[in-house]
C-alpha cells in the first residue's frame, strides 16, 4: 500500500488550462504521475497538453477512469470545484490554491458528509504543496527530486519547511513513503490526525516526522491519538517560538489563541504524548536518524 | 481584518440587534452638536481605535453636557492611545463616537468564534461582562456556556433560547435576548466573519437588551466577496510597513528584534526565526515572500526590511523548489542593483540548484556572508550583529 497515491492513481487537473495548471501539469507529467487529462468549463473536447480537456469531473471520470484530482481554480471557485471532484466519485483531490474563505471550507466539509466513509473523497489541503510518494507518484507541486525514496512519511502544514525535511533527510541518506501538505489554513480537508492514522496502517513507512505550527489544535490532537492508537514512532517539530499571541504568522491558520496553540504549549503536550521533538528545524533529519537507530 | 466599534454596530443594528444612540464625529464642534442630537442627559465618548481594552487607557469618557463632550472630543481626537493591546507605539485616534449613556443593570458577555476542532461557529456566553474572555475563562470559568452551532442549518431558535436562559435573563426578556444572539450569529455567517464580540452585552434599568461594545474581525479570504465590508478597513489603524507588504502581495508582521528577515514560504520563515532566537539574536520582523520566491517579491521584500530602522543585519533563506537556486540568486543581485543596503547580510539558499546559485552571488560584486544551513545561517546573522 501507499498513501493516497501510488503509479496506477489516474490524475486530472482541476484548472487544466490556466497557467498555473498547465505549468505543474507538466512538471508532475515529467516526474511520472499518471496525468490522463483535465477539466476546463468550456473547453471540453479539446486538447491541451496532448491530454483530453473535459467539461466536468464527472466527464473526466466516465472516460478516463480518473481517481485523483489537483486543483488549481481561483479561491473563489475551488469550494464548487472540490465539490464537483467529491460528487464525480474522486478518490483524492488535493487543493493547492491559497485564499479560500474560511466559510466556504467549512461548507465543503458539510457537504461530504452525504457520503459514506467508503465512498467519501480524501481532500488534502488548501494552500499546501500536495502530496509525493517518491519514485511513484507526485500529485503537487514540490521540487520531485529534493525526495529520496524511503520509508519514512513526511506530514506538514508548510510546503518549504517539508522540503527542507526532505532535503535534510536526503543528506543524511534516509528517504521518504509519502510526503503530505496539509496546508497553513485554519479549516483543512485532511488533519494530521487522519494522515497519521493513514500512515500507520500503511507497510511501506516505519516512522513519522510530523511538521506542525503555531495554532489550533490539530498537532495535539495527533498527539493524543498517536498515544493511544500508534506503535510507529512519531517524531515532531512546531515551528514559532518566537511568533507574538494573537498574529497571524503568514498562514490564515498561524495564530494562537486559545491554550495548547502556542509552540512552547504545544511541544510540552506532544511530549507528554510520547512523541519525540525535534528541538529546531536544523535537526529535523538529524533526530529521525537517531529515532530510526534505536528501532 | 479588523473594523471600528461603531462600524461592528451599525452592522448588528442591520441584523436586529439594539444599539443605544449613538454618531460619528471627527471635531470637537461636531461632537457637542451630535451630543444634543442624540438627546438624554449623559454621554459617552469613545475613542475609535482597533483595540480593546480602551476605557483603561483614558480613551471612554462619561460626560454630563454637551460642553464637556466636547471637550473630551477634543482631548482624545488626534491623540495615540497606547492599551495592553497596541503595542508601545499606540493607536491614533481620527474618530470619535459620541452615545447616549446606559443605565446599566446587568453586563454580560457575547462572543462568536470559529471552533476549530469542531470546524463550526462556537457561541460563547457568561454572566461575568465587561471582563476579557481570558479573564472569564481563568476566573470564573463555571459561568462559561457554549454552544455549537451546525452551519449548514444556522443557528435554531432553541440554542439561542438556551443560552439566554443560561444567562439567568428573566421570562419577559428571553425572546429579545434570543432575537438579539441570532442576529450577531447571522452577521456572523452572512458576512464571512472570523470574530464577533458583544462585551458587555448589558441589560438596562430600561428592560432594553443592549450592544454596548463590539468588535468584529472578518476574513481577509473573503473580502473579495463583501465589498462593502472591505471599504470599512481604516488604514490608520494598521502598521505602515505591513500595509506596504499587504499592498504588495507579502506577508510581513513587524516585530521587536533587530534582525530583519526574507524568507519563502510562512512555516520556513517562522523555522528561520525560531533558529535567530535560539542562536541568541531577536527578529525584527516575519516576513513571507511566497513559496516561489520570485525576482520581484525579492526586490520588495528588500525595500520593505531596509525601511525599518530596528534592522542591523539581514538574513535571506529560501529554499529554492521549482524556482531554482540560480534564479533566486540573480533576483538578489538585481534587487541589490537597485537597494542601498547598509548593514550586514546573510544569504542562505538550499534546493534546487544550490552551488550554481551560490556560484552566481560570488561572483557578483555584492558584499554578503554566506550561510549552509538554517543553523549555519543563525548563527552567522547573530555573529554579524555583534561585531
Amino acid at each position: 500500500m501507499t498513501v493516497l497515491v501510488d503509479k496506477n492513481s489516474k490524475i486530472i487537473i482541476q484548472g487544466f488550462t490556466g497557467k498555473m495548471g498547465s505549468f505543474h501539469a507538466d512538471e508532475m507529467i515529467k516526474y511520472g504521475s499518471n496525468v490522463v487529462g483535465g477539466v476546463t468549463p468550456g473547453k471540453g473536447g479539446s486538447k491541451h497538453l496532448d491530454l483530453p480537456v473535459f467539461n466536468t469531473v464527472k466527464d473526466a471520470v466516465n472516460e478516463t477512469g480518473a481517481d485523483a484530482s489537483i486543483l488549481f481554480v481561483p479561491p473563489a471557485f475551488a469550494a464548487d470545484s472540490a465539490m464537483e471532484a467529491a460528487d464525480a466519485g474522486i478518490k483524492i483531490c488535493v487543493a493547492i490554491v491559497d485564499g479560500i474563505p474560511s466559510h466556504d471550507m467549512i461548507r465543503i466539509k458539510r457537504y461530504m458528509r452525504r457520503y459514506t466513509k467508503s465512498s467519501k473523497m480524501t481532500l488534502v489541503g488548501p494552500n499546501c504543496a500536495g502530496i509525493i510518494s517518491p519514485g511513484k507518484s507526485m500529485l503537487g507541486i514540490m521540487p520531485g527530486h529534493i525526495y529520496k525514496e524511503g520509508r519514512i512519511g513526511i506530514i506538514s502544514r508548510s510546503g518549504t519547511l517539508g522540503y527542507e525535511a526532505a532535503q535534510q533527510l536526503k543528506n543524511l541518506n534516509i528517504g521518504v513513503s509519502t510526503s503530505v501538505g496539509i496546508g497553513g489554513d485554519p479549516i483543512n480537508g485532511s488533519s494530521f490526525r487522519d494522515i497519521i492514522e493513514k500512515f500507520e496502517t500503511d507497510d511501506e513507512t516505519d516512522a513519522i516526522l510530523m511538521i506542525g505550527e503555531i495554532g489550533g489544535p490539530q498537532e495535539v490532537a495527533a498527539g493524543e491519538f498517536a498515544k493511544e492508537n500508534m506503535k510507529k514512532p512519531v517524531i515532531a517539530y512546531i515551528a514559532g517560538l518566537t511568533a507574538p499571541k494573537g498574529r497571524v504568522m503568514g498562514h490564515a491558520g498561524a495564530i494562537v489563541s486559545a491554550y495548547g496553540e502556542s509552540a512552547i504549549e504545544k511541544v510540552e503536550i506532544l511530549k507528554e504524548c510520547g512523541i519525540k521533538i525535534s528541538k529546531n528545524p536544523s535537526v529535523m533529519g538529524d533526530t529521525v536518524k537517531s529515532v530510526l537507530e534505536k528501532m | 481584518m479588523d473594523i471600528h466599534e461603531y462600524q461592528a454596530k451599525k452592522i448588528l443594528s442591520n441584523f436586529g440587534v439594539t444599539i443605544p444612540r449613538g454618531g460619528i464625529v471627527y471635531s470637537p464642534e461636531n461632537a457637542e452638536n451630535k451630543a444634543r442630537e442624540i438627546g438624554g442627559s449623559r454621554w459617552v465618548v469613545k475613542a475609535q481605535i482597533h483595540s480593546g481594552a480602551r476605557g483603561k487607557a483614558g480613551g471612554i469618557i462619561i460626560c454630563n453636557t454637551p460642553l464637556e463632550v466636547a471637550q473630551a472630543t477634543d482631548k482624545l481626537l488626534g491623540k495615540k492611545l497606547v492599551t495592553n493591546q497596541t503595542g508601545p507605539e499606540g493607536k491614533i485616534v481620527n474618530r470619535i463616537y459620541i452615545e447616549e449613556a446606559t443605565d446599566i443593570e446587568k453586563e454580560l458577555y457575547l462572543g462568536l468564534v470559529f471552533d476549530r476542532s469542531s470546524e463550526s461557529i462556537m457561541v460563547v456566553a457568561s454572566t461575568e461582562g465587561g471582563m476579557s474572555v481570558e479573564e472569564i475563562s481563568k476566573e470564573k470559568p463555571e459561568t462559561i456556556i457554549r454552544s455549537k452551532i451546525e452551519v449548514a442549518v444556522g443557528m435554531q431558535n432553541f440554542q439561542a433560547r438556551e443560552l439566554a436562559f443560561g444567562l439567568g435573563i428573566e421570562s419577559d426578556l428571553i425572546r429579545r435576548a434570543s432575537d438579539t444572539i441570532i442576529g450577531c450569529y447571522k452577521a456572523f455567517s452572512e458576512l464571512d466573519a472570523t470574530m464577533v464580540e458583544v462585551n458587555p452585552l448589558v441589560i438596562s434599568k430600561q428592560k432594553q437588551i443592549l450592544a454596548l461594545d463590539c468588535k468584529m474581525s472578518f476574513d481577509n479570504n473573503a473580502m473579495f466577496r463583501r465589498s462593502q465590508v472591505s471599504e470599512l478597513r481604516d488604514k490608520t489603524q494598521e502598521d505602515s510597513k505591513e500595509i506596504f507588504a499587504s499592498d504588495r502581495g507579502l506577508n510581513y508582521v513587524s516585530l521587536d528584534g533587530n534582525i530583519g528577515n526574507i524568507i519563502n514560504g510562512a512555516g520556513l520563515a517562522m523555522a528561520s526565526m525560531d533558529m535567530i532566537k535560539l542562536a541568541g539574536g531577536a527578529p525584527a520582523n516575519f516576513l513571507d515572500v511566497g513559496g516561489g520566491a520570485t525576482p520581484e517579491k525579492i526586490v520588495k521584500a528588500f525595500k520593505l526590511v531596509t525601511m525599518d530602522e530596528k534592522v542591523k543585519v539581514i538574513l535571506v533563506n529560501i529554499f529554492a523548489g521549482i524556482n531554482r537556486c540560480d534564479w533566486v540568486a540573480e533576483g538578489i543581485v538585481d534587487a541589490l542593483k537597485k537597494i542601498e543596503i547598509k548593514v550586514p547580510l546573510v544569504i542562505r539558499l538550499a534546493g534546487t540548484n544550490v552551488e550554481k546559485g551560490n556560484k552566481i552571488l560570488k561572483e557578483s560584486k555584492i558584499n554578503y556572508i554566506e550561510a549552509n544551513t538554517l543553523e549555519d545561517a543563525a548563527n552567522k546573522a547573530v555573529a554579524a550583529l555583534n561585531k
